[in-house]
């Protein structure tokens, strides 16, 4: 077991690198340097600007420049807002995004492993239609509309709810981690049904059966963990589009997390803050998968069995 | 008194099709120490009789529409699901099909082993352990203490159907019931799980219920037969009785499936052969570390022309790898195949197209032979048009003498293949094959997937087709039986090599090697073909 | 295709075919007819849009501003008094081709890659994947994002974006397909009565790879239209004048508290679409795969 983490944590290695490359010369490949919005300035400051952030080194110094301190932890100055380092804004937004995340990531598994699972149970009855229809809600109502949908019934209507903020006011966290983790839960839901309704066909379900287990034993220790491999499978994946619906989710919220800075990066063109965000959060996501890879395969144990482990 | 009585039991399915009467008014006993054999094919509801009664049928749309199954004095048919739950796996326990479906991948055998002790005896989980750990030894598990802590796919085909009788064993049960427990095995793993369970059941006083689509592999084992048509019992009656006074035609059929093992056909030997394979060698992967897989190594035999040459072998003796080589639908690694003196080893797929004309195929799968999205007309025409064998404006005629040849309704000619059975769909594959009037046919299990009946119409069918367009044939087959039926001369293959080869009678009567005399030991239904052969 | 001749046409019983058997089991299924219903419907509209608007797509009414919906204005009026109805026409026409473009780009990259990987086998077949996995391990999303922001927010970069991204699980399941063809015994059939390989991979294998392919086009389409509209709503998709669901909703969003009508009815459009895209799907993929109907 231990060969097969190693070997797919040295696989991703490239991957992050890869990442990093691309965003790099990308960012550089921009048409009209970083400070083109700003006309008023002139040729002899724009000049001292790019020098102070080593903009008129030949590309491939800069891109190994970059590396070395990215090895060091150091993603260089903001572009935007002088004086404070790329590293400080990611930390601070980062904790913010962290909690948003995870408790969108427990609302969705609770919520979608449970319906899922309680769907198919009685497929092809109310048990399952109705579940399965709130589910096709969740996934066909993107998070941009459901959130303002939210505050406009639950905060502006009925005024239980603050509008936005994060940990300003009591009550503010339940909304974003909602809309959040809403459209996870629907695929996480129709994921984790067909992954049981795979499972409750195989022969050894009726194996267990014919032994007298009683159902609930049959659910929980013979089906629900083949039936629910899909869904490790998908925290990867689902991780790297939390992260994207918090840009969302924290600009409709006006939560100072990561994902706000991006977006305000993004608009603001600060060049260093959009190349360190996105080679922080690529290398995330990166890992995240490589761990949700890394579980699945614990979870199997012809996998690990094939690693020479037992 | 029976351990268990069933009286008229009925279920039927109310399905949005409408009602399918899936068991119709059946009755039977099964007593201790006893075989109980239900004989049917596919669809008949053998399967839907054992499962109703322990409430494995999902229900609905299954429901009982009377009839009762008296479990000693208990009704099981009236029986509420936590009281049937104390009946599964402790009084009545099953045997399922494949093995390799009905353990659990994500449970090591141990831990399901000892589940049914745990919850219907309270035992601890130590003492279960123990138990389980005797259980395995029982049914020939090697090391049971070291295999307790293995999972299932550590396990080839035949020990987990061990494991699985162990499993269905180790409550002490009254009644087994064998769903067809060796249909998914080779031949003489066969022999020996049948060998098992006739010891376990006679040291333990079993009533044993065995479902089997195939009467042969009962015929040895079976005190009592009841032969299943449509959802109803067409005959029952003692092992004696069926095979002697068979009066329903439905099971006079099924005993005429068997094919006679002693029956062979004279073909005349031409001097030249059609088809000579030396040294043939087919290896799969290898790389600079790792060895190939030796599926064909160093094979040579000729193929005379007129004959119909057996190939015999159990799963992975590379009997199919060789077949496909000499038609070059794979590429041999080293050796020569010729095929009416010409060469075909080094040949690319372009050069080999004329020859393609003159040598064919039959694959086993019928639902996968035939491409699904065509219709019959589509499937014979290709060929015929491909090597431009007519015309366009003969092609209709052609393709319907193949349908005449191969016994298809001209009606049928625009149909798709999954708007037929299974043993339609052979003949059309059939009709494929012969479109080009070839000399030399390979047939690969031609017959293995379909139901016995059927199947003789199928053998009989390629012999007819033999004589009538002289076809040589290169017949492969894990089953003996139907080998002995239509083959001149018999080839066994073992682990990729040629381990014996002589004329049909030469190999069933005098074998040579240790390894035919197993394959022959392990053909089931012998006492059927006794019988018979003293009826003669 | 078919090679009978007429007269057997004419006399013999028709069969079914596998692709009547589809359709007359989606026409059963009444979710995918109101599916497929619907998309015809708002295809139709958003085709004669130019023509059957019921106002200019730049027209105002300033003196009206924002008005909830009446019987000249549907839908409502925006702030500038725009006829709301009209701007979803145009804002569907701009949704709905991108969601098609994307998809038909991904579809071709995906389709080809997939079936030359399936065809090829072997290492080929390995190093093809492999890069495949290695793509589904990067943050797409990001990666559009930085896309939008460095290189203005174009069009054409947002298809040709979007559809690389999507790419990835089309060509992994044509791949899976064609292996699993390939190994069929009636391709083996088709070599074996020495038919040549291009004939094969038409008469043979593209037939029975289309199902599944329509039937993950169809679900491609919605999640393609979601992430246009995810990008327009951060600012980064569409730009005026053009307009897109996402923008429109992106705009009502601000003002939803006095005037709820600009973000409930242009949200209604989108999950609405989306909603028979999914409908739609998921019923072509009982009809079409019944195997991998389950989910």
């Amino acid at each position: 077991m231990f060969r097969f983490i190693a070997l797919r944590t040295l696989q991703a290695i490239p991957v992050i690198l890869a990442v990093i490359t691309v965003t790099f010369f990308l960012v550089r490949a921009a048409p009209g340097g970083p400070f083109s919005t700003e006309k008023a300035v002139s040729p002899q400051v724009q000049a001292a600007l790019e020098a102070q952030y080593q903009l008129d080194l030949p590309m491939h110094q800069q891109y190994f420049n970059y590396l070395a301190d990215l090895l060091k932890g150091d993603m260089g100055p903001s572009f935007k807002y002088p004086g404070r380092s790329v590293d400080e804004l990611i930390f601070q937004g980062l904790p913010v995004t962290a909690e948003l995340g995870f408790y969108a990531l427990i609302i969705a598994v609770l919520i979608g492993t449970l319906a899922g699972v309680f769907a198919a149970l009685k497929p092809n009855t109310a048990q399952d239609y109705v579940p399965m229809s709130l589910a096709m809600v969740g996934i066909c109502m993107p998070s941009f509309l459901l959130g303002p949908l939210l505050v406009l019934v639950f905060s502006m209507w009925a005024g239980w709810l603050p509008v936005s903020g994060w940990g300003a006011s009591p009550g503010d966290k339940i909304l974003p981690s909602i809309t959040l983790g809403t459209t996870y839960a629907a695929y996480i839901a129709r994921l984790s049904r067909s992954g049981m309704l795979e499972v409750m066909s195989q022969d050894y379900l009726r194996t267990a059966r014919a032994k007298g287990l009683p159902e609930h034993i049959v659910i929980f220790r013979h089906a629900l963990r083949g039936g629910l491999l899909p869904v490790i499978s998908f925290l990867g994946p689902a991780f790297a589009g939390l992260l994207a619906g918090s840009f969302v989710v924290e600009t409709i919220f006006q939560i100072p997390g990561l994902g706000r800075f991006y977006v305000q990066a993004a608009f603001n063109r600060d060049y260093t803050m959009i190349l360190g965000t996105t080679a922080f959060l690529a290398t995330l996501i990166v890992l995240f998968n490589l761990l949700s890879d890394i579980v699945a395969a614990l979870l199997n144990p012809r996998l690990r069995y094939q690693f020479g482990s037992k | 008194m029976p351990l268990l009585t069933v009286r008229d039991l009925s279920v039927h399915f109310h399905t949005r099709n409408g009602l399918v009467k899936a068991v119709d008014g059946i009755s039977f006993d099964v007593e201790a120490g006893k075989t109980l054999a239900i004989i049917g094919e596919s669809g008949s509801g053998k399967s839907v009789v054992c499962y109703s009664m322990l409430g494995l049928v999902p229900m609905p749309p299954g429901r009982f529409e009377g009839g009762s199954a008296m479990l000693g004095d208990r009704d099981l048919l009236t029986m509420k699901e936590s009281e049937l739950r104390k009946v599964r796996g402790k009084g009545i326990s099953i045997i399922f099909q494949d093995p390799m479906t009905s353990l659990n991948p994500y449970m090591k055998i141990g831990d399901q082993m000892i589940e049914p002790l745990q919850l219907h005896f309270g035992m601890g989980k130590k003492e279960a352990w123990k138990k389980a750990t005797e259980t395995l030894a029982e049914v020939g598990i090697k090391n049971p203490e070291e295999r307790m802590n293995a999972w299932p796919f550590e396990f080839s085909g035949g020990m987990r159907q061990r494991v699985v009788i162990a499993m269905a064993l180790i409550t002490e049960p009254e009644i087994i019931i064998a769903d067809e427990p060796t249909t998914a095995l080779d031949v003489t793993v066969q022999a020996q799980i049948l060998k098992l369970l006739k010891e376990l059941q006679q040291r333990r006083n079993i009533g044993v219920i065995f479902i089997s689509h195939d009467l042969s592999v009962v015929a040895d084992i079976a005190d009592h037969i009841c032969v299943m048509q449509n959802g109803a019992f067409v005959e029952q009656g003692s092992r004696d009785d069926i095979f002697k006074r068979a009066s329903h035609p439905y099971t006079q059929k099924l005993l005429s499936a068997v094919p006679d093992t002693h029956k062979t056909q004279a073909h005349p030997d031409a001097e030249q052969p059609l088809v000579r394979v030396e040294n043939l060698c087919t290896w799969f992967g290898g790389g600079k570390k790792t060895e190939p897989v030796k599926a064909v190594d160093n094979v040579s035999f000729d193929i005379r022309r007129g004959e119909i040459v057996g190939l015999v072998g159990e799963s992975g003796s590379g009997k199919s790898t060789t077949g496909r080589s000499i038609l070059r639908l794979l590429k041999p690694t080293s050796g020569s195949i010729q095929f009416d003196g010409k060469e075909l080893a080094h040949l690319d797929m372009r050069q080999m197209k004329p020859l393609r004309r003159r040598m064919q195929m039959i694959f086993q799968d019928p639902y996968a032979s035939l491409n699904p999205r065509m219709t019959v007309y589509d499937t014979l025409a290709e060929p015929l048009l491909l090597h431009r064998v007519v015309t366009r404006k003969e092609l209709d005629t052609r393709v319907f003498e193949l349908m005449d040849s191969v016994g298809l309704a001209r009606q049928a000619v625009l149909r798709y293949p999954h708007e037929f059975s299974g043993g339609q769909r052979q003949r059309i594959a059939i009709g494929r094959a012969i479109a080009t009037h070839p000399e030399f046919i390979v047939a690969d299990e031609p017959v293995s997937a379909l139901d016995v009946t059927i199947q003789a119409q199928i053998l009989d069918l390629l012999l007819d087709l033999v004589d009538r367009f002289n076809l040589t044939m290169l017949f492969v087959s894990h089953d003996l039986a139907v080998v002995r039926y239509l083959s001149d001369r018999i080839l066994v293959m073992k682990d990729g090599q040629l381990v014996e080869e002589g004329n049909a009678a030469d190999v069933f009567d005098r074998p040579e090697q240790a390894y035919t005399r197993e394959l022959l030991a392990s053909i089931p239904g012998k006492s059927l073909l006794e019988q018979r052969a003293s009826q003669l | 295709m078919s090679t009978v001749s007429a007269s057997i046409q004419e006399q013999m019983p028709k069969g079914v075919s596998l692709w009547d058997d589809a359709w007359t089991r989606l026409k059963k299924n009444k979710l995918a007819m109101f599916g497929l219903g619907f998309l015809l419907f708002v295809g139709v509209i958003c085709l004669l849009t130019p023509w059957i608007a019921p106002y200019g797509y730049e027209a105002q009414n300033l003196r009206l501003g924002a008005s909830p919906p009446s019987a000249e204005h549907w839908l409502g009026t925006d702030t500038f008094g725009r006829d709301m109805l009209t701007r979803i026409m145009y804002g569907g026409r701009v949704s709905l081709m991108v969601g098609f473009i994307a998809t038909a780009v991904a579809l071709v990259i995906g389709v080809t890659y997939g079936a030359v990987a399936g065809y090829a086998g072997g290492k080929v077949d390995a190093v093809m994947m492999r890069l495949v996995d290695i793509m589904y391990a990067l943050p797409f999303m990001i990666f559009i994002i930085l896309l939008m922001v460095v290189f203005g927010r174009n069009l054409l970069l947002l298809f040709l974006a979007i559809g690389a991204v999507e790419w990835l699980t089309m060509a992994r399941i044509v791949r899976g397909q064609v292996q699993s063809l390939r190994q069929m015994e009636y391709v083996e059939a088709a070599i074996s009565i020495g038919q040549a390989p291009s004939r094969i991979i038409a008469k043979h294998l593209l037939p029975n790879v289309l199902g599944p392919v329509i039937v993950y086009t169809t679900l491609t389409i919605p999640s393609v239209m979601l992430l246009e509209a995810f990008l327009s709503f951060l600012g980064l998709g569409i730009q005026p004048p053009q307009s897109s669901w996402g923008l429109l909703i992106s705009y009502g969003v601000e003002t939803m508290e006095e005037y709820p009508w600009l973000l409930i009815f242009p949200g209604l459009a989108l999950t609405l679409t989306l909603f028979a895209l999914n409908f739609l799907g998921d019923g072509l993929r009982d009809a079409l795969d019944p195997k991998a109907s389950r989910d």
